[in-house]
């Protein structure tokens, strides 16, 4: 057990790894997004591809560019970004709620017509 | 002579003030203030005339005058349109009779118009009529003249169409219209010729007689014709159109729809000679420089007078019978015309058409006008619903024969006068035109007199109320213009009007003038005989020659001539095959792009089904295809 946590420690994580991670983690939002009906889940969705995204900028300034701070910086706007859209989407789907009395895409056509 | 300016003001201001508040004033005040506004038009007219002829001739010549002239539009280098005012003998005596005629029946359609519905609209179309006429001859150049002319055109027809609840008046002033724009349409082609080749649109360079101002209209030819011959010939087609020759002339007998004093004023005294004061006043030109289209017009007009004589011959409506006479008589004036020479006494033409001109406008208004009092006292147009109302209206009939005889040619009344210098005019033309002329003269003082007897002789008929005389509104009018008839012989006209304006001396020809009085006589006896006392000898004499009385009858069916050739040649030969062509293909293709565009639109709008999820997918599918066609090509 010791001897993995030392050796995990001595043999850097490729790059790639990181990298598949946030493949996977970006394509399970995409997935969501396009799936899920509920405005909610839809919303994590989005938040998981944001996330997906936020690892490859840590990953690349990491690994890439040690010297440089930027890539994080970056992601730690996007965190931010993230929340107001998350704040701005709630506030949506309660009003969605209040109006149709849930939160189904499927049932929210009058934009349509 | 500055004043002359309000000739045309003041009518203009009435049509204006009558036309806006017309419906707030009451109809006699209406009335009142067009008859005051052309009463001091005729003052001011009178006084111009005295001025103009008492002052303007140097060294025996008359001058012409503008006292009002102003650039109005500039066209390319050197071509201006003017507007204003010029006075020369013709216009100054256009003015006076206009003016006289136009007064007269301001006056009397007060009496007969009298609780009209839209009478002051009549009166405010009176004065726009009124104002447009007197702009034509007093305009200084061509163009102007057109303008005021297409004016005239637009109020003949507003009135015409004054009763515009009738259909018959709607179809006759529409005829009336379109039949004139046609021949105006021609007119505006010759007015653009001639101004094209001359650069100019004025009256006293194109009439000054000075060959290089025509340079190029002689030089250059068209179809084998000198430009300035067809020009001039398409000038002529536009008075021809206004002044109804042959076979231009079916509008006039149907424009007596129009209140009757309109008739006086519009189609026989004063529009419908406008044709005749066109070729006058380009006369100079005619005779000097295109005498071939000058020989056309007499040859129009002779035609124009015998035909029109032999239908007014069968008529029954009183004012048809009139209408006909009109053209019979504007026949005249267009033949003294035609054969008129320029200078001295071969200028005898010129004179005598307007002095013809002149007591033909008096005369015919007064027929008219004692016409007007006639259906105004028996409701009815026809001459079967007259006979014998001599006993009943002493002053209309006094003064319908006066204007008989004088039409007839009768001295010493004014239309023996005029005539009489028309018919030697034509006889120093040829022997031939004055033979033909006689006959029409003769004809004319038939058919004059048939009237007369018709309507106050005959057979009386029996009224549903005893007819009585008009008021004196309208018996006054009747009066006075029976006595300019009387006396309007004696006037002194070759002093005043003439083709060079220098002085003519009018001489009768004893043997034409005794040839003339005695052909009249016989006419009216003959008349006299045959409708004096109720008789069949008429129906036997038209049962002999019924194909003739009936073609005559039906005006020669040239009514039904233009009809063939506007519904069947025209509008089934041009016209509907024109019109698929616009609905099939032109439309079609607009209708086809239409519903391909509404096709493909109903096909693809599946694509916009408003689900963000599905767009985000097919977003997704593109951004994976462009991804892997970057990746492997």
């Amino acid at each position: 057990m010791g001897d993995i946590l030392v050796n995990t420690v001595q043999i850097p994580v490729p790059m790639i790894a990181y990298l598949i991670v946030s493949l996977i983690m970006l394509f399970a939002g995409v997935y969501g997004f396009l799936t899920r009906k509920n405005l909610i889940m839809i919303l994590i969705a989005v938040e998981l591809i944001l996330n997906a995204v936020d690892i490859n900028f840590a990953v690349f300034n990491r690994y890439l560019f040690p010297a440089q701070t930027e890539g994080l910086f970056f992601a730690f706007f996007t965190i931010a970004i993230a929340a107001c859209e998350t704040a701005v989407a709630i506030a949506i789907i309660i009003n969605v709620y209040r109006r149709f009395g849930n939160a189904e895409v499927d049932n929210i056509h009058n934009m349509k017509e | 002579m500055e004043y002359t300016i309000f000739i045309l003001l003041l009518p203009l201001l009435t049509f204006i003030s009558l036309g806006l508040l017309g419906t707030k004033l009451k109809p006699c005040t209406a009335g009142l203030i067009g008859t005051i506004s052309l009463g001091l038009v005729a003052i001011l007219s009178y006084f111009t005339a005295f001025q103009y002829f008492t002052t303007q001739k140097i060294d025996g010549v008359y001058q012409a005058l503008m006292p009002f002239n102003t650039t109005w539009l500039n066209v390319g280098a050197n071509l201006h349109i003017d507007l204003g005012i010029l006075l020369d003998p013709i216009s100054v005596m256009m003015l006076v009779v206009i003016s006289t005629v136009s007064l007269m029946v301001h006056l009397y359609s007060m009496g007969y118009m009298k609780g009209e519905v839209g009478f002051q609209r009549y009166y405010a179309f009176l004065s726009l009529f009124s104002f447009s006429m007197l702009g034509l001859v007093l305009a200084t150049n061509i163009f102007q003249m057109y303008i005021f002319w297409e004016l005239v055109g637009v109020s003949s027809y507003l009135l015409i169409g004054f009763y515009y609840t009738k259909p018959s008046a709607v179809a006759a002033a529409k005829k009336a219209f379109i039949v004139t724009r046609f021949a105006d349409l021609f007119f505006l082609i010759g007015i653009l010729v001639l101004s094209y080749y001359t650069q100019t649109f004025d009256f006293g360079i194109l009439n000054s007689g000075n060959e290089s101002v025509f340079g190029n209209a002689i030089g250059s030819t068209f179809m084998g014709t000198s430009v300035l011959t067809w020009a001039m010939a398409f000038i002529f087609i536009g008075g021809a159109g206004k002044s109804a020759m042959f076979p231009l002339h079916i509008w006039l007998p149907d424009a007596m729809e129009g209140p009757t004093p309109v008739s006086a004023l519009i189609h026989a005294a004063t529009m419908v000679v406008a044709g005749v004061y066109l070729v006058a006043r380009f006369f100079p030109v005619y005779v000097e420089f295109t005498p071939e289209v000058l020989h056309g017009i007499a040859y129009v007009g002779a035609f124009t007078s015998l035909f029109a004589a032999v239908i007014a011959l069968v008529q029954t409506d009183i004012k048809r019978v009139l209408a006909f006479s009109t053209i019979s008589q504007i026949g005249f004036m267009m033949v003294a015309l035609g054969v008129s020479g320029y200078e001295g006494h071969y200028g005898l033409g010129y004179m005598s058409s307007m002095f013809h001109l002149f007591t033909h406008a008096m005369f015919k208004a007064l027929l008219f006008l004692g016409a007007g009092s006639i259906i105004h006292a028996v409701h009815s147009n026809e001459m079967k619903d007259m006979g014998g109302l001599r006993k009943y209206m002493p002053i209309t009939r006094w003064t319908f024969l006066i204007a008989c005889l004088a039409i007839a040619g009768i001295p010493p009344f004014s239309g023996f006068v005029s005539k009489d210098e028309i018919l030697t005019a034509t006889y120093h033309f040829s022997t031939g035109m004055g033979i033909w002329m006689t006959v029409t003269a003769g004809l004319t003082a038939f058919y004059m007199f048939r009237l007369y007897y018709n309507i106050f002789w005959g057979k009386e008929h029996k009224h549903a109320h005893t007819p009585h005389e008009s008021p004196l509104s309208m018996t006054f009018p009747l009066m006075f213009l029976g006595l300019l008839t009387v006396v309007g012989g004696f006037i002194p006209f070759g002093k005043l009007v003439t083709a060079d304006r220098a002085d003519y001396t009018i001489h009768l020809d004893m043997m034409i003038a005794t040839i003339s009085v005695v052909v009249a006589v016989i006419a009216i006896l003959f008349a006299t005989y045959l409708y004096r006392k109720p008789s069949d000898v008429p129906t036997q004499m038209a049962n002999k020659v019924r194909r003739l009385y009936l073609a005559a009858y039906h005006r020669f069916y040239i009514d039904e001539v233009y009809l063939f050739i506007t519904k069947r040649i025209i509008f089934n030969g041009i016209s509907r095959p024109i019109a698929w062509f616009d609905r099939h293909v032109v439309d079609g293709t607009m209708n086809g792009m239409a519903s391909v565009t509404d096709w493909t639109s109903i096909k693809i709008r599946r694509f916009q089904s408003g689900s963000v999820q599905w767009y985000a997918y097919v977003f997704l599918l593109g951004v994976l295809t462009i991804t892997l066609l970057a990746v492997f090509l």
